[in-house]
């Protein structure tokens, strides 16, 4: 049953972070992503320190704004003081996690976090942390239910908005041109983002969540030329790197989170070869066969 | 400031270590960090950090023990291997470079993990202390560390001095320095050789995550203060090397503090007041500049409009109401009264009642701002050859830009005309 709950939960972040990651490689923000899920452990830390727990409101609302900060002081660094977006990114990403760093430090008392949690999470105590009903029946791990309540909310997010979420990905200045506010549609995509790395933080970890924001969106983008099949392929990839994964670190006996990640970087890299329309290995067969 | 004192006494030997220890890598790592920066390749410094992971583990599995040689060498081999990853998806496929940064990074750094949880396991006494280049022990130097810091300091430092003039062309102009027969390839190999190195070395100071930050962050802050890249270099290692000695400072005082966090804060704090104040380039002389143009354009303008109604009475100091010039240019009441209240100030209008006059002064400015409106929609007519109709947009910008010493160029070259395109009196100063 622990199998179960561990490779459920990961491939429920899979799913969510997979679903975000596509808009973010197709919007060439993939660094952004990964500079915002570093950026929101100060967050995570102060919500620690006023709700004095990790799974609240408070913190989805804290990580929600720290993540418009980031964004917002990046480009702030990048339009007003002219420097260098990678720069940029660079300078805003690390301030905010060594601030995060320091405060764990200060609060170490009182704050239920360490570092290596910070980075690659500990999703082997999902099982151990479960809800219980009052009649005492089992109803499962708290993180599934976290995890599961985030993907709909991303659903939704995606469904509802979809013909914006596209359009301002795709063609932004058609998209302005008929009234969609592109800035709107990019922090709302960025408060999304920062909320799966905070809800997921805890289970998988600063880095797995980069890891699944980036690799099964890629691989997808290399399997499909339609958008809808490339959200849902980029799920399958999640998923299966979650799966594939769990079973490496079980054999190894190592790092679940660290496992995932591995695979999801070799599953981009058999679409790299294997893609019927964009893989390596067919595109040279096609050039042989002229 | 007994503790300060103390501190900068170095009489502890651990003290000593931190702080040449930090101080040592924060400079050599800004000074490579400038090229890096330079180059526009801020985050490939991340993406080595995370990547080298792997290659310490692989190290220690093959030597046994955390030999520094074997573990350097070890995360060599894979930072190295990113690069090339990264280069490799971006060039064959049509994923892009942010993509397969963030990809190469994570998924390094996952595999770094999963060999670093298999290791821990494995029973080998020796391998604690691996952690040390997740999160950097700098509070934790000892003196065998410092050897192979100095080692690499100096590599970094020598071989940037020698190739000073061919990376500084490289990162300016890199289509040029290939054309004038610099071997680019192998020098960009070099420089990486060389970022690979400091992060290997940086690392152990402020961990993985932090990094990138040694690398540029320094950089970034210098740029703001000079164009000239000796400079910048000078001032990144400088800014490098305090932050090292700051960070040092803090831990030293509250213990508790870890080190690396703290350079990294302390040279972040640099940054963003370079950001901000530095002269130029800070985004607040930007304000400020921006807002003096912006006031002398208003000041310029309402000038010529009184000198146009003057024109039309053939008269320039007839006291005007506020209606009068609104009517020839939309102001806003107010921001009109505060435009007028400026230029009283400087002495170019006059006040009798709510009626505003132009001074003799404020005349021959006026004066000068109409000449040139209308010899520039000149110039445009004669040389450019565009139609008079549509020539007034740009002189309406260039009458507020134009240097005295242009001015007279013009005059010259246009030979003094007495009729703009709109037969309109070009008026000289003399007459």
């Amino acid at each position: 049953m622990n199998d179960f709950y561990i490779i459920l939960t990961a491939s429920l972040v899979a799913s969510s972070c997979a679903l975000l990651g596509c808009f973010l490689i197709l919007r060439r923000m993939a660094m952004v992503g990964d500079a915002i899920s570093h950026a929101v452990l100060p967050g995570i830390v102060l919500a620690f320190l006023f709700s004095g727990s990790r799974d609240s409101v408070t913190m989805l609302l804290g990580a929600g704004l720290i993540g418009v900060f980031t964004t917002f002081l990046i480009e702030f660094f990048h339009k007003k003081a002219k420097l260098q977006t990678d720069a940029a990114i660079g300078v805003t990403f690390t301030w905010l996690f060594a601030v995060g760093v320091v405060l764990i430090s200060i609060f170490a008392g009182k704050v239920d976090l360490d570092q290596d949690c910070v980075l690659y999470g500990e999703i082997a105590y999902v099982p151990l942390d479960l809800i219980i009903s009052p009649s005492g029946t089992n109803l499962g791990p708290k993180a599934i239910y976290v995890m599961g309540i985030v993907l709909v909310l991303i659903i939704v997010f995606i469904v509802a908005g979809y013909k914006e979420l596209f359009l301002t990905t795709f063609d932004p200045a058609y998209a302005s041109a008929i009234g969609i506010s592109t800035s709107l549609w990019h922090y709302l995509l960025m408060s999304a983002v920062s909320v799966t790395t905070v809800s997921s933080f805890e289970s998988v970890g600063a880095i797995l969540v980069v890891a699944l924001l980036i690799a099964p969106a890629a691989t997808a983008y290399l399997l499909t030329d339609n958008f809808k099949w490339m959200l849902v392929l980029a799920c399958a990839a999640g998923i299966l790197a979650s799966l594939s994964g769990y079973y490496l670190a079980v054999w190894l006996d190592g790092s679940i989170a660290g496992a995932i990640a591995a695979l999801s970087g070799i599953i981009f890299a058999l679409a790299m070869v294997f893609s019927p329309t964009h893989g390596l290995f067919f595109k040279k067969l096609r050039q042989v066969a002229h | 400031m007994n503790s300060l004192a103390e501190f900068f006494s170095f009489a502890d030997p651990n003290i000593r270590y931190v702080v040449v220890g930090s101080v040592l890598l924060t400079a050599s790592s800004a000074i490579v960090g400038t090229f890096t920066f330079l180059n526009k390749r801020s985050l490939i410094g991340d993406a080595i950090a995370h990547a080298v992971l792997p290659g310490i583990c692989l190290g220690f599995i093959v030597a046994g023990t955390k030999n520094p040689l074997v573990l350097i060498i070890g995360a060599f081999i894979t930072g190295w291997l990113s690069l090339i990853a990264v280069d490799f998806i971006t060039r064959k496929t049509r994923i892009k470079e942010d993509t397969a940064i963030g990809l190469i990074l994570s998924v390094f750094f996952g595999i770094g993990i999963l060999m670093l949880t298999v290791i821990q396991k494995s029973g080998n006494a020796s391998q604690s202390g691996l952690d040390h280049f997740l999160f950097g022990k700098a509070a934790a130097l000892v003196g065998s560390d410092l050897y192979a810091f100095l080692i690499v300091a100096v590599i970094l430092l020598v071989v940037v001095y020698i190739l000073f003039k061919e990376f500084a062309l490289m990162a300016f102009d890199k289509a040029y320095a290939k054309s004038i027969g610099y071997p680019v390839r192998t020098l960009e190999l070099i420089l990486t050789s060389l970022i690979v190195l400091a992060v290997v070395i940086g690392i152990q100071a402020v961990g993985v995550v932090l990094m990138a930050a040694i690398l540029i962050t320094p950089a970034a802050a210098a740029r703001f203060w000079t164009d000239r890249i000796v400079v910048m270099v000078l001032l990144a290692s400088a800014f490098g090397a305090f932050s090292g000695l700051a960070g040092a400072y803090i831990s030293f005082v509250a213990p508790a503090m870890p080190t690396g966090p703290w350079i990294v804060i302390v040279i972040s704090t640099i940054a963003f007041v370079s950001f901000f104040l530095a002269p130029k380039r800070g985004v607040l002389y930007r304000l400020v500049r921006q807002n003096n143009i912006r006031q002398t354009i208003n000041n310029e303008n309402v000038l010529k409009v009184m000198y146009q109604l003057g024109e039309e009475n053939k008269n320039f100091f007839i006291p005007r109401h506020l209606d009068e010039i609104i009517r020839r240019r939309k102001y806003e009441k107010r921001a009109l009264q505060s435009i007028l209240r400026r230029l009283l100030h400087q002495g170019y209008v006059e006040q009798t009642g709510n009626l505003w006059s132009l001074t003799e002064e404020g005349k021959k400015k006026a004066q000068r701002v109409v000449k040139i409106h209308r010899l520039w929609e000149l110039y445009l007519t004669t040389y450019m050859k565009i139609a008079p109709d549509h020539v007034h947009e740009d002189a309406e910008t260039i009458e507020h830009l134009l240097t005295p010493e242009l001015e007279a160029e013009l005059e010259k070259q246009l030979g003094y005309a007495k009729l703009d395109p709109h037969q309109t009196k070009i008026p000289y100063q003399h007459e």
